[in-house]
């Protein structure tokens, strides 16, 4: 299976006097979902439009798959998939004929385009408009076609700059799913996002930029604990049964864990305190204590303490 | 080859849009007010030869259908891709920029092409009818040929101050302003005060489709002198353009806005 990568090589972007990005260094490479986490202006959608040919960089490279987003533009870009800030789509056309010229500029073969334009769509739940014009559709309508845009022709990168922005809360966790099935199917995603709890449930690694700087990238647990402060954790867990008091209390005695939180009936952040073997060992007992656990998963809550103590002097 | 599909689908955005149908509109509205007046006072000066016919009817008319065209089609063709934000959804794509300008370049021209082909039905229709079938002389077709040029030239001009401006209202503005009060102006004060022959002006030479409408092709230099007094302040000179001398400013002015539209847009940033 080839080896799919998105990589900023030194990149810096300077609008006149202001550095808007700055000697970025970031690899991300194999197949998962990066979120690009980081507050309003921190450079996030300046990088993904580097590696879109939208901006030029002032100095430094970005690469997709080991070609120059620039310079061989066509190449790089012809297995990436894009959506950055809110396109707006030619308001004559319908979603069939928009999605029908990015299946011809990406190749896709006449004899699938039709195909894959109903399979996007569907997938985005907008087969039903397919033929209406794109000019009389709401924000979120639009926002739905761009993603299924962004996913004309099966491309095994994507970039994805708030895809959920100006979605209705159902739209969101709809497109959180588009988004968790995207992953399932061996791609390479860098999503950028402000809402934790998004990331947190989709992603597996994090890349956390501030002003323009690169501060962290790596797993969610391992950022949570390296910049909690102490070696501690949250993790969040669902089981399929109610939780008793008393195995709330069980739970509350393995070895490792500080404290718990409801989140429901079925939902507690366990805070746990020691490394991955830690997590390792919790997850074992959890499971022998077959309390019907289904999510194991670093806690939204944990990234949103990792995150707040992180920009806590910016801003 | 990714510029016919930009044309494509921009042509089908044009042929669809409400300014196609108001600028057909304009075009067919001209041809009936033409139709109606010449049909009406059947005026001498107009029907004594095919040739004035269409040097009134054509030469008068066309040169502002080829600018509201390229305006109305090409004005905006690139700025708004940055100012409605359309830009995001296909820059981003696999497909160079240059594919983007061209393809919509064509098709702004053939959208107009419309326009003139429709404005030039009516002018051969009625022509038809005055003179019949034998009324349409060479020299109608040479003119129809530089206007082509003309569109083909201005549509070049559009598409550069489009690629040049941020915002659709200032690249239609500096058009506009360009073609219907810069060019005629500075052509005036060009030749009349300087006495200068204003070969760097495109619409002077342009103005060699209606040259080849007048019964012998005017002289390159007429002085008009009609002063007594002072001989310097009213001495006016005319200065028409010869028909090479017309294509080249008409070609040289498409292929140095062309490059420069080219380059402008390829180094544009979409923020
Ligand atoms: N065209 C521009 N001119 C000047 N500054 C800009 C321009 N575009 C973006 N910036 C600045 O660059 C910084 C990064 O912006 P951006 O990448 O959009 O941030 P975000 O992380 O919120 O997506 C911001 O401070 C923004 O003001
Ligand atoms: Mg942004």
């Amino acid at each position: 299976m080839p080896d799919f990568s998105i990589e900023a090589v030194n990149l810096t972007k300077k609008y006149g006097n202001f550095t808007a990005l700055s000697d970025l260094n970031l690899k991300l490479e194999g197949t998962k979902c990066v979120g690009f986490l980081g507050p309003n202006g921190a450079g996030k959608t300046t990088t993904l439009k580097i590696f879109t040919d939208m901006v030029r960089a002032t100095s430094g490279r970005a690469l997709i798959n080991g070609l120059d987003s620039h310079k061989d533009k066509k190449t790089a870009l012809s297995s990436c998939g894009a959506l950055i800030e809110v396109p707006e789509i030619y308001p004559s056309l319908t979603p069939r004929e928009a999605l029908t010229m990015i299946a011809e500029i990406r190749g896709v073969p006449a004899s699938e385009r039709k195909s894959s334009i109903t399979k996007v769509l569907e997938k985005v739940k907008m087969a039903e408009w397919m033929g209406k014009k794109v000019g009389k559709f709401s924000k979120g309508m639009k926002q739905r076609i761009n993603i299924a845009a962004a996913l004309i022709g099966d491309p095994h990168v994507l970039l994805l700059d708030e895809p959920t922005s100006g979605l209705d809360p159902r739209g969101m966790s709809e497109v959180r799913e588009i988004i968790k099935d995207l992953k399932s199917e061996s791609r390479l995603i860098f999503m950028s996002s402000h809402i934790l709890s998004e990331v947190s449930e989709i992603c597996d690694e994090v890349a956390m930029i501030d002003h323009g700087r690169l501060l962290a990238y790596g797993k969610i647990n391992d950022i949570v604990s390296k910049f909690s402060g102490k070696d501690e954790s949250v993790i969040e867990i669902t089981v399929t049964k109610d939780l008793s008091t008393v195995t709330l209390n069980r739970i509350r005695a393995l070895d490792g864990v500080s404290s718990i939180r409801a989140l429901g009936p079925r939902r507690i952040d366990i805070k746990l305190v020691g490394g991955p073997s830690k997590q390792e060992k919790l997850l074992e007992k959890l499971v022998e204590m077959k309390i019907g656990l289904i999510v194991f998963r670093p806690a939204a809550s944990a990234l949103e303490e990792t995150y707040l103590n992180m920009f806590k002097e910016s801003v | 080859m990714q510029t016919f599909i930009i044309f494509k689908y921009a042509f089908m955005d044009y042929f669809r849009s409400r300014r196609f149908f108001i600028l057909l509109l304009i075009t067919v509205i001209i041809g009936a007010i033409l139709t109606g007046v010449i049909g009406y006072f059947r005026p001498q000066s107009v029907l004594s030869s095919p040739l004035s016919f269409y040097s009134i009817w054509w030469g008068g008319t066309i040169s502002f259908i080829v600018i509201l065209s390229a305006v109305f089609f090409g004005g905006d063709a690139i700025s708004g891709e940055f100012q409605n934000k359309t830009g995001y959804f296909l820059i981003g794509n696999p497909i160079r920029r240059s594919s983007i300008y061209i393809g919509k370049w064509v098709a702004a021209l053939v959208a107009s092409l419309i326009m003139i082909g429709m404005f030039f039905a009516i002018t051969a229709g009625n022509a038809i009818f005055y003179f019949g079938y034998s009324a349409i002389p060479y020299q109608f077709l040479e003119s129809l040929a530089f206007v082509l040029l003309y569109l083909v030239t201005a549509m070049g001009i559009t598409f550069f101050f489009s690629s040049l401006f941020k915002t659709n209202s200032m690249s239609i503005l500096v058009t506009v302003i360009l073609f219907l009060f810069v060019f005629s102006i500075v052509q005036t004060l060009v030749a009349n005060l300087a006495g200068v022959e204003p070969w760097f002006i495109v619409t002077y030479g342009a103005s060699i489709y209606s040259n080849v409408l007048q019964s012998t092709y005017p002289a390159h230099i007429a002085a008009q002198n009609s002063a007594r007094i002072d001989p310097r302040a009213f001495n006016s000179t005319l200065y028409y353009a010869t028909i090479p001398e017309g294509i080249t400013i008409m070609i040289v002015y498409f292929v140095f806005s062309t490059i420069g539209g080219l380059l402008l847009f390829e180094r544009k940033e979409l923020t």
